[in-house]
């Protein structure tokens, strides 16, 4: 099996980022993901542009506490929409985090990250493996596997389909 | 060894002696969802279940924009109603003079119980554990599956203690409390634990001041918060809850904790949270005199009846200098203020006062700010633009500190009033 390697260029935030910045409850309304991709980060000081530059396969590196604040799955949807593969920060809120496996969307621990990339370097992330590489700087970092269950959850791409295929296998 | 409160529920409920960090599958008692049934309905439907797994398990309740204030918001209003007949919800609180905010409705209404496992599609779900509940948020997708399957799954949390003594001064309040707690230990200083509240402070205090203290809960990043189900809980809960199946639960003694807190309720001082985040904290001394343009007397966090008779015993007889909004946290609520006379103290100091329902809190209607605006609000976040503009500034305060405010057009120290 070919490994699941990610090339991207990072897009770094601060700790705390809430979900307001993420996504704003202006927006709430909207229930169809692919429009809420153009929203993403708009109330994020200097980043107000994210959506517009962002290409896809782009990487989201944040500090603690990513995804603060309110319940809403848009701002995981909107991240997954535009492209971004796969996010890495130093430690999600927890409802956050719950909504991004429950989505079948990779979000990855990795201490101290936001001191080892800058905005614009170049990474390369090993899904199957955790590690990290900096390619810009040639620093490396590992990414925390998630437990059993939640991985079963992601390999299906998300809870929904999950427990979809688990209601077959029963039958 | 003894156990945690979440290690005891979460071990009730899951049939299994557990502790933290091991991974459960639970019936969660009761389903809360608001105005975002609609969008959940949807998920629901992909799922492929025709029913939902139990329609006396879930409970809707608008709130967060009522009555519509969009098209949009007519027509997912429209969905939920159309879901609820279909699946026979019978636990439905539509637009009318039944409702209001739906935290406060869960715990008026008798679905927070002493040891039921409680899930919302909303953050501030944590509230329920001011009645000693387990209760938590969880995402859209998560909770359709709920609804179809009756399981969710939860790692047991670790757990933080924090033990409260002494008694309040004059003019200090749980908001004070809480907004200092998570000053000191930050947005993420309680991320995926169960926080308790311990000691006689806590035990001193009303229900609706513990209610406070929970619903802020989130933001410390707790999965839940809770309070000893003592006789004032029971005392609230002998004739109106909705089910049997609670139990008073607590936390053993020799419980391990992954961090303990102390705090002197006679050490506090009236405090905001300052934009934009929640752990900004400030005491009114350090920044008072600060303008405002809007004071917000609302929300789940603390819009209750006692809220709203100390806002009235500072505004009474008094006239507001900046738009002051009240919106109580129910219709029950709206109508023992009418008895009581505080519609009237407010209307005669110049305040709105608008139907119950989330309000301005989190952008929808009823109170948007402009550019450059500052609002001191009861409600729960200050997140950059989170009543609707990005150029706003949001404090954070007690319903005192807020009613002082709004008097004076500036930050006020309640003490200065009262």
């Amino acid at each position: 099996m070919a490994e699941n390697i990610l090339r991207g260029r990072a897009w770094v935030f601060g700790d705390d980022v809430d979900t307001d910045l993420i996504y704003h409850n202006k927006y709430l309304g909207i229930t169809d993901p692919k429009e809420m991709a153009q929203y993403s980060f708009e109330y994020y000081p200097g980043k107000e542009n994210f959506a517009k530059e962002a290409k896809p396969g782009d990487i989201v590196v944040a500090g603690e506490n990513f995804g603060c604040g309110s319940s809403r799955e848009h701002a995981v949807y909107c991240l997954k929409e535009l492209g971004i593969p796969v996010i890495l920060a130093e430690s999600y809120a927890r409802i956050y985090y719950r909504n991004a496996v429950n989505n079948g969307y990779p979000v990855l621990v990795v201490p101290d990250i936001t001191k080892k990339v800058k905005d614009g370097d170049e990474l390369e992330v090993n899904m199957d493996t955790g590690e990290i590489k900096n390619l810009t700087t040639g620093e490396k970092m590992h990414g925390d596997a998630v437990t059993d269950l939640e991985k079963e959850i992601m390999a299906h791409g998300g809870l929904i389909q999950y427990l979809k295929a688990q209601a077959e296998k029963q039958q | 060894m003894g156990k945690t409160f979440a290690e005891k529920v979460l071990g009730k409920s899951a049939g299994e002696d557990v502790k933290a960090g091991q991974v459960v599958t639970v019936e969660p008692h009761f389903c809360m969802s608001h105005d975002n049934a609609a969008p959940i309905s949807k998920i629901f439907k992909k799922i492929g279940v025709e029913k939902v797994w139990d329609p006396d398990h879930l409970v809707f309740i608008l709130d967060h924009a009522v009555p519509a204030p969009t098209d949009k918001h007519a027509e997912n209003h429209k969905i939920v109603r159309e879901f609820v007949k279909e699946q026979g919800i019978k636990h439905f609180y539509d637009v009318n003079s039944k409702g209001g905010v739906c935290h406060q409705i869960m715990c008026e209404e008798g679905f927070a119980l002493p040891g039921l496992v409680m899930v919302g599609s909303d953050s501030h779900t944590c509230t329920y554990g001011a009645y000693g509940a387990f209760s938590t948020g969880i995402g859209r997708s998560e909770m359709a599956a709920t609804w179809a399957t009756g399981q969710i799954w939860f790692r047991v949390p670790e757990s933080m203690k924090v033990t409260v003594k002494g008694s309040f001064k004059k003019g200090v309040t749980a908001k004070d409390l809480i907004l200092k707690i998570i000053g000191d230990i930050k947005a993420d200083g309680a991320d995926y634990m169960s926080v308790e509240f311990h000691g006689p402070g806590i035990a001193e205090m009303s229900l609706a001041e513990r209610m406070t203290l929970c619903n802020m809960g989130i933001e410390m990043g707790a999965k839940n918060a809770v309070c000893p189900p003592d006789q004032k809980v029971l005392d609230a809960i002998r004739n109106n809850a909705k089910t049997d199946a609670w139990e008073a639960i607590w936390a053993d003694d020799d419980a391990v904790y992954a961090n303990e807190l102390e705090y002197d309720l006679g050490e506090l001082e009236p405090c905001v949270a300052k934009p934009h985040t929640v752990d900004n904290y400030a005491p009114v001394s350090e920044i008072k005199g600060t303008e405002i343009h809007q004071a917000f007397l609302g929300s789940c966090t603390n819009a209750r009846i006692e809220d709203l008779r100390a806002a009235a015993e500072i505004l009474k007889g008094k006239e507001v200098a900046v738009r002051t909004i009240v919106i109580p946290a129910s219709w029950s609520i709206y109508r023992q203020a009418m008895k009581e006379g505080l519609l009237d103290v407010f209307l005669d100091a110049g305040c709105i006062i608008n139907n119950p329902g989330c309000g301005p809190c989190m952008g929808n209607h009823e109170g948007i700010l402009a550019p450059g605006e500052v609002c001191i609000s009861t409600a729960n976040r200050n997140f950059k633009g989170r009543m609707g503009n990005k150029e706003s500034f949001i404090y954070l305060a007690s319903p005192l500190t807020v009613a002082a405010s709004a008097l004076k057009g500036a930050i006020t120290d309640p003490r200065e009033v009262l």
